[in-house]
């Protein structure tokens, strides 16, 4: 596909999507040579089938949740602005961020955005707040098979309360930010090469 | 434990005692006795383990005399002082003997003194952190050291030429390379004894201490390829041999490493094996860990990379598969031999610097390398972050550069190393050693004297310790799955995509192989985290009882959700979690709806670590297993400690309280101690009970002193029965599950007939067992301190009901059960018979106040235990302030029968 996508002008809408997501043209460049390799059949979009047929995200634990974020609002397909817009959550931090920020909605890498993304993947329901339930799925996940199930509910029991303020027996994204308030999301949920 | 600190420490005598035997010499030729005497004097066979053993308790105790002042060592870091006070005592041996004696050996040094140091920092190196920063640790152990020696040793022999450094200084080109090399390496124990008290933050201390540990390679192979070449004579040196000191490097480090890793290998395979022997599971870890530095340093390996590779390899491993108490073991033995070790080393470097025929002074030679040191690690540091930061995910800023060279100690391993050059080959030794002492001493006593100014000055971000919470800990790794997912959809395979792929093969094959099948779980980092949580509660709970009750009080703020399940939970509860002893130290707070009944069981699982219900009487004196009976003694001993030290507390708490009223006191006081002995005296119990008694007694004193007489008898049966009430007190709680919404009143406290209580009855872990009087009594040193403030709140509310039936005061915010429980019911007519129960108020904004009050330290928790007893405001509303207070469990004396 050389000749075709060497050119950062062959992607559809390009300016638009580096407004958005701040990728710099070399990375446009690498995620569109990416999404045109994971795009099987050429058909311009991917679909959940071209995702879950990359090896390793069938091992992993939260692939098919990750897959899921790719597809908000039960979407079949992807293009390449949605796909780039998902990643765009894991470009790291600028150094600038202070000074562009005032006029433009904030940047899908800051803090919050970075822990959106990952509170979606708990949140099944989307109801804004990770259940007891849905914890518990999650750490079955995690955990793995060694742990008993009633071991797993007591984790589960003692992780909701430790993040619980309000006691509504569920962590609301507020409480979930604060949870992680002394970690370096801004490190931890970046990709160096997304620049 | 004892075995294995004895083997390493055995070890050393053979080799040490070759240095010291020279001394003290004429007082052990004692004449032969001529027949049998019944007294002899036999100093030469024990001199050398006796010198060593000596060296080691003068090091210790001189450690001990520098923390008795607090001042001191928060200024000087012990490294300064212990290098000092080896100048001070080689100058007295010095003096005495009219030559100085002692040395820091280099076969002693790199045979006995250095691997201890080495496994413990391997063994307790954070493994993610390393390897999250492994490409700058590698850069600048490598490209760093390689530059400093070519660099430095250029430049000396540059001011040579320049004919700055005199004449006598006889050294080549080579020499100075050899020089160089020696001298550029960071040194680990002096990095990390510096860097230990400067608590900078966690990526700068590893990249600079990793540096220190990795960079012994490329030491080991410079300063061999150079020496070989100094010895060979430049002339001889073929192109062959340049390419071959390449090739050295690779396999020195790469062997080295090999040689860790396979020896890690080994111990962890080992140690699946150790169930029935667990006694010499610390032993296996410091054999095989030795095993591997001898055998690296036998095959002119890296031994320093071997053995850290095998601690940082296996520990993961060893950890799961040893026993708790050997791994206790395995830490504070490693601790122990290193830090001796440490100490040793610093003592003997300021010793060996008083031997002055050893060494020759050159000020030309001696500035320039200080200059040349310190200048080339600044910029060499500088020029390899500028290049790393384009790789860097977080860059390392300036000030980081600054702590980095500016924290290039050297240390020991110079020492010995220039130590060991051959004198015949390099004529200019004695100028290297006087220079290497100079500069390991400037660098230890000056750079670590100031170091500690520079980094508050600079305000470099120091490490922030905080306890792990299990969020933090599922969070990182959904994290780390994320970031593995998304390189996978990137297409990228980067550090995120290795670790991954480690994991799984990790978590399929060698976790398999390497693990005992019951210690799976362990391996889980986040059940790991929660076993920890567990039991940190469950130690500081014992420690402090009111103190721990705001821990536990995160369970509180979840409660009102499950007020649908509370009812078929309690009957579960008493059903199911009685089957086995009920020691669960967190009954009371999380015992309260259906799920929290796998919680319960969960904590039994946990505490039975740590208190053993059942009692096992073992009469066994094996050498090879530890018994039981030891540590259920030693943990009876501590609940004794803890509860004298809180009866201690209580009182004065108690004169506190009653300072309005001095007639009571005394007498009450008196009568107590009664009860203890009666307690003791009939019922055998432990008197831990007095905890809760002294409230009893409190709310008396409070009261009136009419009541007082009446009193009395009431309290002498209450002194009879401490346990009872206290298990009265949990399953009372137990019921009260539902009732968790409603906030305040507490009625209903009767007096419990003399034996078994329908708790003991109803409750099966409540009966048949002695030993556990003990654990749930524990209960009353959570309770107690709460109802201090309880018994002032009390007393009043009991004066009013004097007059008035009891509960008068309903609470507006009181709600009634849905319905009463009818299998309860019938089981303990007594204590539902009574018409308002005991309830609390859990406000949620407690939770937030209760979870940074578990986290303040023990001496905090002194003084939250006087803090209900003021300010406390009606019983109404709880503020956060009084948050350990939230557990109010109140008496109301109208409710008495």
């Amino acid at each position: 596909m050389g000749s075709r996508g060497s050119h950062a002008a062959l992607i559809p809408d390009v300016d638009s999507i580096r407004r958005e997501t701040g990728f710099s043209q070399a990375s446009l460049l690498r995620l569109y040579h990416r999404f045109r390799a994971l795009d099987r059949n050429k058909k311009g979009y991917l679909s959940r089938m071209d995702l879950q047929q990359i090896g390793a995200l069938a091992v992993n634990p939260l692939g098919d949740r990750i897959i899921d974020s790719f597809f908000p609002d039960g979407s079949q397909r992807l293009d390449f602005s949605g796909f780039v817009r998902v990643l765009a959550h894991f470009r790291p931090i600028d150094d600038d961020t202070g000074v562009r920020d005032p006029k433009q909605p904030e940047p899908l890498n800051s803090r919050m955005n970075k822990l959106r993304f990952a509170f979606q993947l708990y949140d099944l329901d989307q109801d804004g707040k990770i259940s007891r339930h849905e914890m518990l799925q999650v750490l079955r996940l995690m955990v793995g098979v060694q742990v008993t199930e009633e071991q797993l509910e007591s984790i589960t029991d003692r992780t909701v309360q430790e993040a619980d303020e309000d006691g509504d027996g569920a962590v609301s994204f507020l409480e979930f930010t604060k949870s992680l308030e002394k970690m370096d999301i801004e490190q931890k949920m970046s990709i160096r090469i997304l620049k | 434990m004892l075995r294995a600190a004895l083997a390493l420490l055995g070890l050393p005598l053979a080799g040490a005692g070759a240095a010291e035997e020279p001394t003290q010499e004429p007082e052990s030729r004692g004449e032969p006795p001529p027949g049998l005497a019944l007294f002899r004097w036999q100093w030469h066979e024990v001199e050398a383990p006796y010198l060593v053993a000596l060296w080691i308790l003068v090091a210790s105790l001189a450690k001990i005399v520098f923390h008795l002042s607090r001042k001191v060592t928060s200024l000087v870091p012990e490294s300064c002082l212990l290098i000092l006070l080896g100048l001070v005592l080689g100058g007295i041996v010095l003096a005495v003997a009219k030559k100085a004696e002692y040395q820091l050996e280099p076969g002693t040094f790199f045979l006995f003194l250095l691997p201890p140091i080495v496994l413990d920092s391997g063994y307790f190196m954070p493994s993610r952190l390393f390897f999250d920063n492994l490409g700058a640790i590698l850069t600048y152990a490598v490209v760093g050291t390689l530059w400093n020696a070519f660099t430095t040793g250029a430049a000396l022999w540059g001011l040579q030429q320049a004919g700055l450094v005199a004449p006598r200084v006889q050294a080549g080109l080579l020499d100075f390379l050899l020089f160089g090399s020696l001298i550029s390496a960071v040194d680990p124990v002096a990095v990390l004894a510096v860097f230990e008290e400067v608590h900078v933050n966690e990526t700068l201390f590893i990249i600079v201490f990793g540096e220190s540990l990795l960079n012994d390679a490329v030491t080991v192979v410079l300063y061999k390829v150079c020496n070989s070449f100094v010895e060979m004579g430049s002339a001889n040196v073929q192109a062959t041999d340049y390419l071959k000191g390449v090739a050295s490097l690779f396999v020195v480090s790469l062997g080295g490493a090999a040689v860790g890793l396979v020896f890690a290998f080994l111990l962890a395979l080992t140690t699946r094996f150790t169930k029935r022997v667990r006694i010499i599971e610390p032993l296996l870890v410091f054999l095989l860990a030795y095993a591997a530095y001898l055998t690296a340093e036998m095959a002119s390996l890296s031994a320093i990379l071997a053995v850290t590779m095998c601690g940082l390899g296996c520990k993961k491993y060893v950890e799961a598969n040893i026993s708790h108490k050997s791994r206790t073991a395995v830490k504070y033995t490693m601790k122990t031999l290193a830090s001796c070790a440490e100490t040793v080393i610093f003592m003997l470097l300021g010793i060996s610097a008083v031997d002055s025929s050893k060494w020759a002074w050159d000020s030309g030679l001696v500035l320039g390398t200080l200059f040349f040191i310190l200048f080339f690690r600044a910029l060499g540091v500088v020029l390899q972050t500028w290049m790393l930061n384009q790789f860097r995910l977080v860059p390392l800023d300036k000030i980081d550069q600054v702590v980095m060279s500016y924290g290039g100690l050297r240390g020991a391993v110079a020492f010995a190393l220039v130590i060991l050059l051959d004198k015949t080959k390099v004529p200019a030794k004695d100028y290297f050693v006087a220079t290497t002492i100079v500069v390991v001493f400037f660098t230890v006593i000056v750079q670590g004297l100031t170091i500690k100014p520079l980094v508050k000055w600079l305000k470099v971000k120091r490490s922030e310790h905080h306890k792990p919470t299990l969020n933090q800990e599922l969070h990182e790794h959904t994290f780390d799955h994320i970031l593995a997912a998304v390189e996978d959809v990137v297409g990228h395979h980067g550090y995120h995509y290795w670790r991954d792929r480690w994991e799984q093969f990790d978590k399929k094959y060698l976790s398999q192989l390497l693990m005992r099948r019951s210690a799976y779980r362990i391996r889980d980092q986040i059940w790991d985290v929660y076993y920890r949580l567990n039991i940190r509660d469950a130690i500081s709970f014992v420690d402090q009882g009111g103190h721990v009750l705001s821990s536990t009080g995160l369970t509180l703020p979840s409660m009102p959700s499950r007020n649908s399940v509370a009812e078929t939970s309690v009957t579960n509860l008493l059903r199911e979690s009685g089957s086995g002893a009920c020691l669960d130290l967190q009954v009371i707070d999380t015992v309260r709806s259906g799920r929290d009944r796998e919680d319960a069981v969960m904590h039994h699982l946990l505490c039975g670590g740590l208190y053993k219900p059942r009692r096992r009487y073992k009469a066994s004196c094996s050498r090879h297993f530890i018994s039981e009976d030891a540590q259920e003694r030693q943990d009876k001993e501590i609940f004794q400690q803890n509860m004298k030290r809180r009866l201690e507390s209580f009182k004065s708490t108690k004169h506190n309280i009653c300072f309005t009223k001095n007639k009571p006191r005394t007498r009450k006081a008196g009568r107590k101690k009664d009860g203890v002995a009666n307690a003791e005296a009939t019922n055998g119990k432990p008197p831990r009970d007095l905890g809760f008694q002294d409230t009893a007694a409190v709310i008396l004193t409070v009261e009136s002193e009419e009541e007082d007489e009446s009193d009395s008898s009431e309290t002498e049966k209450e002194d009879d029965e401490g346990i009872i009430f206290v298990a009265r007190a949990t399953s009372e709680v137990l019921q009260e599950g539902k009732f968790s919404g409603s906030l305040e009143i507490c009625p209903s406290p009767r007096i419990i007939p003399p034996s078994p209580t329908c708790a003991e009855k109803e409750l099966p872990w409540k009966s048949g067992q002695g030993d556990l009087a003990v654990y749930v009594s524990s209960e009353t040193t959570k309770i107690v301190p709460v109802d201090m403030q309880t018994g002032w709140n009390q007393s009043m509310s009991s004066l009013e009901s004097l007059a008035s039936p009891p509960c008068t005061q309903a609470p507006t915010l009181t709600r009634l059960p849905p319905h009463p429980l009818g299998t309860e019911e019938s089981q303990a007519p007594l204590e539902l018979s009574s018409d308002p129960r005991p309830s609390f108020a859990f406000p949620p904004s407690l939770a937030k106040a209760g979870r940074s009050r578990s986290e303040s330290s023990a001496d905090i928790s002194q003084q939250q235990e006087l803090q209900p007893l003021m300010g406390h405001k009606g019983h109404t509303h709880l503020s956060p302030g009084t948050a350990n207070s939230h557990w109010c469990i109140q008496f109301n004396r109208g409710g008495r029968l």
